[in-house]
Order: C-alpha cells, then sequence, then structure tokens
C-alpha cells in the first residue's frame, strides 16, 4: 500500500489556489501524485489523449476560463471513456443551487474551498480516504455524493 | 560525559525477533532480516501475540493473510447490517464471535489497512445502504431507520447529513433529478 501512488488532477485557473493545494496534498500521509491544469480545457485535451493513464479522482474548480468546471463534468459524464472517474468540485461557491447542479451532472464530492490551510489539508485528507474506500469497499457507485 | 553510539539495526532487529520468538516459546530455523521460519505453523493466538509483542517494538508482522482479513471484516459488516438477528449484538462482539480473533486484534489490523477504523468503516457503509433505500421511493425515513437498526429517525438523519453533508431529503432530490436526465439523454 505505501508504495502506491495515489494519481490526482487539479483543475483551477488560481495560481494561489493551486499552489495551496500543491503543499497542502504533499503533507499528508497518504501518497500522490498530483497534476495541475490552468484551465478545464487543458484538463479535457489531457484526458483525451488516447491511452493516456486516468487520474484517480479529479478536483475540478467551477470558475475558470476557456471551460468551466461544470463543462467538463458534463463532457466526461457523456465519453464512456471517462465516464466512471471519480470528481470532486472545488469551487468557492456555496449556492445551493450550483452545489445541486453539479451533483445532478454527476459529481461524487463538493467541496466548498477551505479558507484555512490547516483545513484544507483535512478535507483533502478525508476525500482522499473516502474515495479510497470506495475503490477498495464494495460501495455503490451510483450513489457516490458527498459534500463537505 | 557524553557517548557515540553506532547502531547495528539488523543485529538489533534480529535479536529482539529471536527474543520474541523464545518467549513464545515458537520454534524457528531462521530469522534472516524481514524474514522468519517457523518449524510449524503457527496457531491463531501465537500468532496474535507475536503480533502485538513485535508491534511494541515498531516492527509490524506482514502477512498475506491480512488484505484478506480486511476483506472478511468488511464481508462481515456487511452481513451483520443486514442481519436480523444481528441488531442486538455490538459490532465488536459480532466480528470476534464470527472471525475468531480479538476485536483489538482485528481493529489493528483493519486501522493499518485501510486509513480507517472499523467503527468509521461501518458508519461508511451503513450510510451506504441508507442512500440505497432512499433510493426506493416506496420507503420512508422511519421505515429505513427500523431496518437499519437507528433508534430514531433524527438519529439516522443526523448521521447521514454528518457523514455525507447532505440531508437525506436533499439526496433523495438529487438522486430523482439524476436519473430524469439520465432518462433524457437516452432518448433519440
Amino acid at each position: 500500500m505505501d508504495t502506491n501512488f495515489l494519481s490526482v488532477a487539479l483543475a483551477d485557473d488560481d495560481e494561489d489556489d493551486r499552489l495551496l493545494f500543491d503543499e497542502a496534498i504533499k503533507q499528508l500521509s497518504i501518497k500522490t501524485e498530483l497534476t495541475l491544469f490552468k484551465d478545464g480545457q487543458e484538463l479535457m485535451d489531457y484526458l483525451l489523449i488516447p491511452d493516456v493513464a486516468h487520474p484517480n479522482l479529479i478536483f475540478l474548480d467551477l470558475n475558470m476560463p476557456a471551460k468551466n468546471g461544470m463543462q467538463c463534468l458534463q463532457e466526461i459524464r457523456q465519453n464512456t471513456a471517462l465516464k466512471d472517474l471519480i470528481i470532486a468540485i472545488y469551487s468557492t461557491s456555496s449556492s445551493e443551487q450550483d452545489i445541486e447542479e453539479t451533483f445532478v451532472n454527476g459529481a461524487n464530492i463538493y467541496i466548498n474551498k477551505p479558507t484555512s490551510f490547516s483545513k484544507l489539508k483535512e478535507v483533502i485528507e478525508r476525500v482522499l480516504h473516502l474515495n479510497w474506500q470506495y475503490h477498495t469497499s464494495n460501495m455503490n457507485r451510483n450513489t457516490f455524493l458527498f459534500r463537505f | 560525559m557524553k557517548i557515540y553510539l553506532r547502531y547495528n539495526f539488523k543485529v538489533i532487529c534480529e535479536t529482539v525477533v529471536r527474543e520474541q520468538l523464545e518467549k513464545l516459546e515458537i520454534s524457528y530455523s531462521s530469522t534472516d532480516l524481514g524474514e522468519v521460519n517457523t518449524l510449524e505453523p503457527l496457531s491463531l493466538e501465537t500468532k496474535e501475540k507475536l503480533f502485538k509483542a513485535l508491534k511494541g517494538y515498531g516492527i509490524t508482522m506482514l502477512e498475506d493473510q491480512k488484505e484478506t482479513l480486511v476483506d472478511r471484516i468488511k464481508n462481515t459488516i456487511d452481513e451483520m447490517l443486514i442481519d436480523e438477528n444481528a441488531r442486538i449484538l455490538k459490532v465488536s462482539s459480532y466480528l470476534s464471535d464470527k472471525l475468531n480473533y480479538t476485536y483489538s486484534y482485528l481493529s489493528s489490523v483493519f486501522s493499518e489497512n485501510t486509513y480507517s477504523s472499523i467503527e468509521n468503516y461501518v458508519i461508511l457503509r451503513k450510510v451506504d445502504l441508507v442512500k440505497e433505500l432512499l433510493c426506493d421511493e416506496d420507503l420512508t425515513l422511519t421505515e429505513i431507520a427500523y431496518r437499519l437498526n437507528y433508534s430514531s429517525v433524527s438519529h439516522l438523519s443526523g448521521q447521514f447529513k454528518k457523514t455525507t453533508g447532505l440531508t437525506p431529503s436533499s439526496f433523495q432530490r438529487i438522486m430523482r433529478r439524476k436519473k430524469t436526465q439520465t432518462l433524457q439523454s437516452f432518448k433519440p
């Protein structure tokens, strides 16, 4: 288990948020390999490369130029090769409507961007554990919905 | 006065392992670093004792069966959650009865291999079952609470909200909308 890396992707247009996320995930005991994307288009271009290794978990910001998180989510869910990816929305929006829309469109997890670094670490750790639990246990993928 | 020490880890580790084996009267043929060959297969009880003894020195006993044991724990929890006769029992006694290990051993193996405690796993699994039942529109929350042995509807709702961040009713609404959306997207 210790030698396995969990591959994680984050698409976020805010450079500070990307840096903080990278720093936070590095400090966790779970070993991860993080790939960063500056917007939704970059992420989709990468995922659509033939035979590319898909991340175990994708964190997706909602408000991004070029292609926003909701568009990415819909494209991923409509693509048979990508539709089983686990997606965690990572956004500053706490509007109930936004949250519900992302779930209806296929998000598994909704995270309100935490305001402190320690909270950020805590939430990423909980999401990674949860995702791992779903991968290794007999749990229902269709109802994999969580909000943090 | 300051004394400087140089450690030989190989010797230290092997000495500790040999001492513990002898203490438990386990006969062995060799103890190469990272591997012990016992002359006879160990009973579950002895294995458990050795596991505990070595753990105190920061030595973790690895065994292939551990992953299997984790799976068996998970399966037994699944059985328990839908077993009508198990509702009055405690998870700890149910697991140790069925699997023939002490609960403390089971819980340490589980935590070391899954990043989660048995207790947390039970909650997660239970909430997963609640989710499944919530998709069945004919069931009321009261019925679901009874089936899964919650003391009350508010206990169920509280645990659901705490674990998933959603209320049972918003979860139900989302699942209903997802279903209609999927149906729509399949229309020609």
